[in-house]
């Protein structure tokens, strides 16, 4: 990112608004991660989206923000850097404590500063969905501390704050460095693999997988939630790729409607394509599946909607959405990982895939490898430094609930009341 | 057996990084940067099994 790109008043009153719209998005994946989640445990699902959305801003305010090292205008792109092969080598973020200078900062780097706001917060929010039924709510908002506070600056600054993946076009000729117009490494790729180390570190649903036989269904509580989640994150999900790919790729108003259109494509496409793969499965198209195949799309094109052409962004979508279902099916069949919202597909396959895909279909040569790169930097940096921050944190603060605590639900347990009083809460089985 | 797959992954992290520093030509730094995705790849793998078979130990 260059601050330095001057920005008519037009294109920051358009950036802004966008950006007042892409809290849809987060709105969006509450909704149905607590729509994929049980009943007795609604509220409180609802109620830590809301404290993790809170806890992140705030962290991110104090200590987040320096370390992203969040360009300003007295100095661009700076931070703490070594050289390396006679290459400048930046890999930590030096900006001002508590955003000291924001208001005087450039234009752009203000609306950067809200996408990153917005970035970090829907970042944290995604493992949430993981841990559900079984996650307290406090040990939620600790993880979302520590992600706000060194995870995700380090990765905004390495990919948007002029950091070493940034730099990789410049110093090495790949291309035009790592890109991710919209945040499917900082926000989706970590936020999935963040999932991942909780999922590892709480351990699955009481009853999930019982010592004989298959994997049991623990299916979600209200469609209706996931389904209508799905069109309030298309919304947030438009203005959150169209804003950043003004901030971000500096694209030009012309390019804006294709950037849009890609998004819808690619939501549809993969839609599509996972109706067609569980009704050919299961002999009917699954409800919970499709939704998270939209999502799949969605977060895919959130790496390469400013990039790609209508076409090539179906087929992006196309392959989220045929990803998605086998993925779900592995995961919880195969390998014991009880992802309730299906972070770890949705958002970390999806959101790779879409970086795999910016770098294919991107005109610029050498590209592909710095997208490579940029994931061979998530993968073998972020998830054993999310793994063993969450893991220490674990050690202080238990993730996981005690079991009363999940047979009588994290509502009843952690707030003393359901979200839903008047119905009856039914005795679960697999606690016979 | 978890820990000993995270700490392999890193080490396709580096090698991905070697790669590109070491290697000007496209197709040699494009083998060696898959090859370092191959590690993590592998070190991600480690993790799971051991990941499974702390499940196995510990179901009721």
């Amino acid at each position: 990112m260059n601050p330095a790109v001057p920005i008519s008043d037009a294109v920051f009153a358009l950036t802004l608004a966008l950006l007042m719209l892409a809290p849809l998005a987060i709105a969006g994946v509450a909704l149905i991660n607590t729509g994929l989640g049980r009943s007795r445990s609604a509220a409180q699902a609802l109620l830590g989206n809301l404290a993790i959305l809170a806890v992140s801003a705030i962290v991110f305010a104090l200590v987040g923000s320096a370390l992203a090292g969040i360009p300003s205008a007295a100095a661009c792109c700076s931070g703490h850097s070594f050289q390396l092969a006679g290459k400048t080598w930046n890999w930590l973020g030096a900006g001002p404590l508590l955003l000291s200078g924001f208001a005087s900062a450039q234009p752009l780097s203000q609306l950067a500063v809200l996408f990153e706001f917005l970035a970090v917060a829907m970042a944290a929010l995604l493992p949430w969905g993981s841990g559900m039924d079984r996650w307290r709510l406090t040990a939620g908002c600790a993880a979302a501390a520590v992600t706000a506070a060194i995870v995700f600056p380090l990765a905004a600054h390495w990919i948007w704050g002029g950091g070493f993946l940034s730099q990789l076009g410049v110093n090495f000729g790949l291309g035009a460095g790592f890109i991710d117009g919209g945040g499917a490494a900082t926000v989706h790729v970590l936020g999935g693999l963040s999932a991942l180390a909780v999922i590892w570190i709480a351990g699955p649903r009481k009853g999930k997988f019982p010592k004989e036989g298959l994997a049991t269904a623990l299916p979600g509580h209200n469609a209706v939630y996931v389904v209508f989640g799905c069109m309030l994150a298309l919304v947030g999900w438009l203005a959150w790729n169209l804003a950043g790919a003004v901030i971000w790729l500096h694209s030009p108003l012309a390019v804006l409607p294709v950037v849009a259109v890609n998004t819808l494509l690619s939501a549809s496409g993969a839609i599509a394509a996972t109706f067609v793969v569980t009704r050919v499965r299961f002999g009917k198209p699954d409800a919970s599946l499709c939704a998270n195949g939209w999502l799949a799309g969605l977060v895919a094109s959130t790496a390469c909607a400013g990039i790609v052409n209508p076409a090539e962004s179906i087929l992006v979508g196309v392959v989220a959405g045929i990803l998605t279902p086998l993925l779900v099916e592995l995961l919880e069949l195969a390998l014991s990982i009880d992802d309730p919202s299906g972070a770890i597909t949705v958002h970390a396959a999806g959101g790779l895939w879409g970086l795999i895909a910016a770098g294919l279909f991107a005109p610029m040569a050498g590209q592909l490898v710095a997208q490579l790169v940029g994931i061979a930097t998530l993968l073998g940096v972020m998830l054993p430094l999310v793994y063993l921050l969450f893991a220490v944190l674990n050690r202080v603060h238990a993730f996981r609930v005690d079991p009363d605590g999940e047979r009588i639900g994290m509502d009843l347990h952690e707030l003393g009341g359901g979200a839903y009083p008047e119905f009856v809460i039914h005795r679960d089985e697999s606690y016979r | 057996m978890k820990y000993a797959g995270l700490l392999v992954m890193p080490a396709g992290f580096f090698l991905s990084i070697a790669a590109v520093i070491l290697f000007p030509a496209p197709a040699p730094r494009a083998a060696f940067v898959l090859c370092g995705l191959a590690v993590e790849a592998m070190g991600l793998a480690v993790a799971v099994r051991g990941h499974m078979e702390a499940r196995g130990e510990r179901r009721p």
